[in-house]
């Protein structure tokens, strides 16, 4: 499955690049496509006549012309819904096949999930405040449905017997259509609480693209209403929104009981997936009080959030100390990367980084690294777990060292390499955006370019560079290597 | 050429992602009602008779209640559940005998039922039960033309002389 996601996201790679591929960004164009309906749905309620008798006329006069601005925001507002709906979906099938469902995610994930249900409650009440014939049906086929739950005394659906629906029950409409929606935002917040420097809005063009493409499409194929509500009259043939919609043709294909069933079985086979593990977490990263100075680089650096800055217990008042959050922590070792006392040059009797990971610490690195160069490996290569395999490219004359991720190395021990006698040093991460910790390669561009601490010196020879090769991706690894550079 | 190709890429990507949306919000159409149907819907609430027809209290049972709680008659609080059944043509197309709501069955017992049925004219027959009995104490039967996507609400008033058809 992980290996399909990526040789569909290389695909998108060769059209929009690494770093503006839509895929690898799923989550933050939901945002911008929230942000879209935020600002759409502003207008178009200030412009609306919120009794029952008045919406529909209302809607229908800002939208008549076609082209006109009120026909492109009303589009723009229906189309950006439907695309909100497949995002998130494709959202969350892609971090469902990547397995990014359990442990340190688990939190994402079932918030994510909870998401769904309650983003599809917020899009249904749209087509209700326009009360329209589609307006109509989909009021009265979701009171039915609601109305196969056993503990609602009086049936919903007996609102909208005869005699048109009262203002009363109107601002009821409104009120899911907008009360929902703000607990949409406070429930994505929570979604994205558990990761740092979450990604609420995507890259520039993909942003203009989305929204142009919405544009465009409102303008194309303007959303028309299909006649007011008439609450005497049933609702034959209707230009259906299948995307917003399904439930409805799902109930009448079935049962409301079979299509509650339904929802129940798959909301709690999405809620149970954090607990089906693949493999046992891996020790997470540990802090040694006694080399750690609270600088708070790591804090910093880690993508979850994961660490904490406290007070020193042992050093003087305002010397702070970092404390890992264990349920958080991904056992990237991004932190020991970014530990100023990972440096490989420090000459103390036992070596022990600040924050460091249990089952690879810096020490033993050092340790190999060394050794490799003893043995007459002068190409090192420094490589990533989830990235192409490095370990492919062994040959008499190659150090090939993988981490758990590629931001785990201290840069200093690419300038520790050529002292030590490397003719080559290699650093090679996943792609842009293809971070199994989100943030590796990113952190790790930055600190050799020198733009972010603990950053690689300037002085450094230049014998050294970096390639970006995702799992599977070993041959285009190779080719770099054989490039000279 | 490699940019015009990715330039193409990008523009073929996006272009399916509006057509997958700008297709699928609008079609297939759904056929929410055949055609040449018209639409039955059966909804009441209404409470039942009680169970027990209320009594005077006699002097004994009224002395061992409290001053304020001393009323004139005695009332069981559970009611009998509301049966309804519709004919159409003569033959039942809906039956349904409705529980009173509330942990001690006294509350209303409500229906809601929707059922499509060929447009054109009519023998609509509907029975009503609320009483202790196999007796229904209310029927209507009319003949009536519906009309296609018509909706016809069978609901109950007692005000309005018990089973009404709008």
């Amino acid at each position: 499955m992980r290996r399909w996601v990526l040789a569909l996201d290389h695909r998108f790679d060769a059209a929009f690049g690494a770093a503006a591929n839509p895929l690898k960004q799923l989550g933050a164009l939901a945002f911008l496509l929230l942000w879209l309906l935020a600002l759409s749905g502003i207008v178009l309620y200030a412009l609306l006549d919120t009794s029952a008798e008045g919406a529909y006329r209302s809607i229908e006069e800002l939208s008549r012309e076609p082209g006109s601005l009120g026909s492109a925001l009303r589009g723009l507002h229906r189309y950006g819904s439907d695309a909100f709906v497949l995002v998130t979906l494709l959202h969350l099938l892609r971090e469902w096949a990547l397995g990014h469902h359990a442990g340190f995610r688990a939190w994402s994930w079932l918030t994510g999930v909870l998401l769904l249900p309650l983003a599809y409650a917020s899009a249904i009440g749209g087509f209700w405040i326009h009360w329209d014939r589609l307006g109509q049906f989909s009021a009265i086929a979701t009171a039915e449905w609601l109305d196969a739950l056993p503990f609602l005394g009086a049936p919903l659906a007996r609102n909208f017997l005869q005699g048109g629906v009262s203002d009363r029950l109107f601002s009821l409409f409104v009120f899911v259509h907008l009360g929902l929606p703000l607990l949409l935002v406070f429930a994505c917040w929570a979604h994205v609480q558990r990761i740092s420097r979450a990604a609420v809005f995507p890259r520039r063009g993909v942003a203009v693209g989305t929204t142009t493409l919405l544009l465009a499409l409102a303008l194309a194929v303007p959303v028309r209403g299909q006649g007011p509500a008439d609450l005497g009259n049933a609702p034959q043939q209707l230009s259906f929104d299948w995307l917003l919609l399904f439930l409805h043709p799902l109930v009448d294909a079935t049962s409301a009981e079979f299509a509650w069933a339904l929802l129940a079985a798959v909301l709690a086979a999405l809620l149970a997936l954090p607990l089906v593990r693949a493999r046992p977490a891996p020790p997470v990263a540990v802090v040694d009080p006694a080399n750690c100075n609270g600088c708070g680089r790591c804090a910093d650096d880690c993508p979850y959030a994961a660490i904490t800055l406290v007070p020193h217990p042992r050093r003087r008042a305002g010397v702070q100390l970092a404390q890992v959050k264990t349920q958080l922590c991904a056992s990237c070792g991004i932190c020991a990367g970014a530990c100023p006392s990972s440096t490989p040059f420090r000459k103390t009797q036992a070596f022990v980084t600040g924050i460091d990971m249990p089952q690879g610490p810096v020490v033993q690195l050092r340790e190999r690294l060394q050794q490799g160069l003893a043995a007459g490996r002068r190409r090192v290569v420094f490589g990533c777990d989830h990235g192409a395999r490095v370990d492919t490219l062994q040959a008499p004359s190659v150090l090939a060292l993988s981490l758990p991720c590629v931001a785990n190395l201290p840069p200093s021990f690419v300038e520790y390499a050529l002292r030590q006698g490397a003719s080559e040093v290699v650093v090679a991460g996943c792609r842009e955006g293809g971070c199994e910790y989100r943030l590796g390669p990113q952190w790790m561009a930055q600190r050799l370019q020198g733009v972010r601490e603990p950053h690689l010196r300037p002085s450094v020879p230049a014998r050294w560079r970096t390639v970006w090769a995702d799992a599977g991706e070993e041959a285009r690894l190779r080719e770099a290597m054989e490039t000279p550079s | 050429m490699k940019n015009w190709r990715a330039w193409i890429g990008q523009a073929v990507l996006y272009g399916l992602f509006a057509l997958f949306i700008g297709v699928f919000s609008h079609w297939p159409h759904y056929q929410a009602l055949p055609a040449g149907q018209a639409v039955l819907k059966v909804s009441f609430i209404h409470h039942g008779q009680r169970v027990e027809p209320c009594r005077p209290y006699s002097a004994e049972e009224l002395a061992k209640l409290p001053p304020n709680m001393r009323t004139p008659l005695k009332c069981e609080r559970e009611r009998v559940p509301v049966a309804i059944e519709v004919d159409l043509d003569g033959a039942t197309v809906y039956r349904h005998v409705a529980q009173p709501s509330g942990l001690s069955r006294d509350g209303a017992s409500t229906v809601y039922h929707r059922v499509a049925v060929p447009a054109g004219e009519h023998r609509i027959t509907v029975r009503l039960r609320d009483g202790p009995g196999t007796a229904f104490g209310y029927t209507r039967d009319t003949t009536l033309r519906l009309k296609e996507a018509q909706v016809l609400v069978i609901d109950f008033d007692a005000q309005k002389g018990g089973i009404t058809l709008t």
